[in-house]
């Protein structure tokens, strides 16, 4: 196990690439949920106002 | 396919294709990836040359191909959206850009981090790494190009032309490395001919490659949903989505 973290003497580089590959495509799945579930939100948020308004109208 | 494609233009089906098809893309993303770097560190052979330190290749290759490919679909989707007006296209191309730097970024990085035990140094101003950051300083100027009008899509427009004029230097990060003597190493992978990497080696490579495709999928899909809620909000399909029909 201690070998295969060493990467030959090269664990520095290896997993440096690694890590920073996850930690920034988690970045993007992270932001992107964040985006979705405020634009549900919001769109929930938008509809109720627009229905009020409506029927405070009429 | 020509109805297909027409359907899947409008908003209101594109949000129902995606919410299907985005977990299934995340799925196969995630078993995909697994399985590759399952493969690529642990199982495929160690380089007779570089030791250990090749597998870095499995992020950096993938990335690289990432930041090309995304960039011709952004650049697909802005003439798109430049001649048919498809609201759509845009709103790929605008959500590709930020995928793509980050695949353009990871390139670099683990480019440098490969070249430093390899080349001895982080950083050379040679045709392929420059080129490849030129690409980075694309995608960013496309962001802030499409952010910076007051009239949406008069950013858009001119985001679009730039995606657009860009494109040249795709082929030119492509054959960099045959036109220019350079540090870098030529393709090792390619369509015609053998490929110089056992398959031990290679199919992992190409997993990865699979994976990170349907990563950009997955996540372009989840990011366009919610600019496609953001807009539609007032159509009666986003009222009967979220809060039921009108009773």
């Amino acid at each position: 196990m201690s070998e295969f973290l060493n990467m030959g003497g090269y664990a520095f580089f290896v997993w440096s690439s690694f890590g920073l590959t996850a930690v920034f495509l988690l970045l993007n799945v992270v932001l992107a949920r964040l985006a979705l579930r405020k634009a549900r939100l919001n769109a929930v948020r938008r509809i109720k106002a627009l229905e009020q308004q409506n029927a405070s109208e009429a | 396919m020509y109805l297909w494609v027409h359907k899947l233009g409008s908003p209101r089906y594109f949000y129902s294709f995606a919410r299907v098809v985005a977990p299934l893309l995340a799925v196969f993303c995630a078993v995909t990836m697994v399985w590759g770097l399952y493969q690529g560190l642990v199982v495929a052979p160690t380089d007779y040359q570089q030791g250990e330190s090749y597998r870095i290749m499995y992020v950096h290759v993938p990335a690289a191909w990432m930041s090309m490919f995304i960039y011709v679909v952004m650049a697909f989707a802005s003439a798109i959206s430049l001649i048919w007006h498809i609201k759509l296209a845009d709103l790929i191309a605008q959500k590709s850009a930020p995928i793509g730097a980050t695949f353009t970024f990871l390139a670099l990085a683990t480019g440098s981090l490969w070249g430093k035990p390899m080349w001895g140094t982080w950083w050379v101003w040679d045709a392929r790494l420059t080129s490849e950051l030129v690409l980075l300083f694309l995608y960013l100027g496309y962001m802030a190009l499409h952010e910076a009008y007051d009239n949406p899509s008069t950013g858009a427009k001119a985001a679009a032309i730039l995606a657009l004029v860009g494109v040249v230097n795709i082929p030119i990060i492509h054959f960099s490395v045959e036109w220019w003597h350079t540090l870098h190493q030529s393709a090792s992978v390619s369509k015609l001919g053998k490929p110089s990497m056992p398959s031990s080696m290679l199919v992992p490579l190409l997993v990865m490659a699979v994976s990170f495709k349907a990563f950009y999928g997955t996540v372009l899909l989840w990011s366009v949903q919610a600019k496609v809620l953001e807009r539609e909000y007032r159509s009666k399909w986003v009222r009967e989505l979220l809060l039921g029909a009108k009773t």
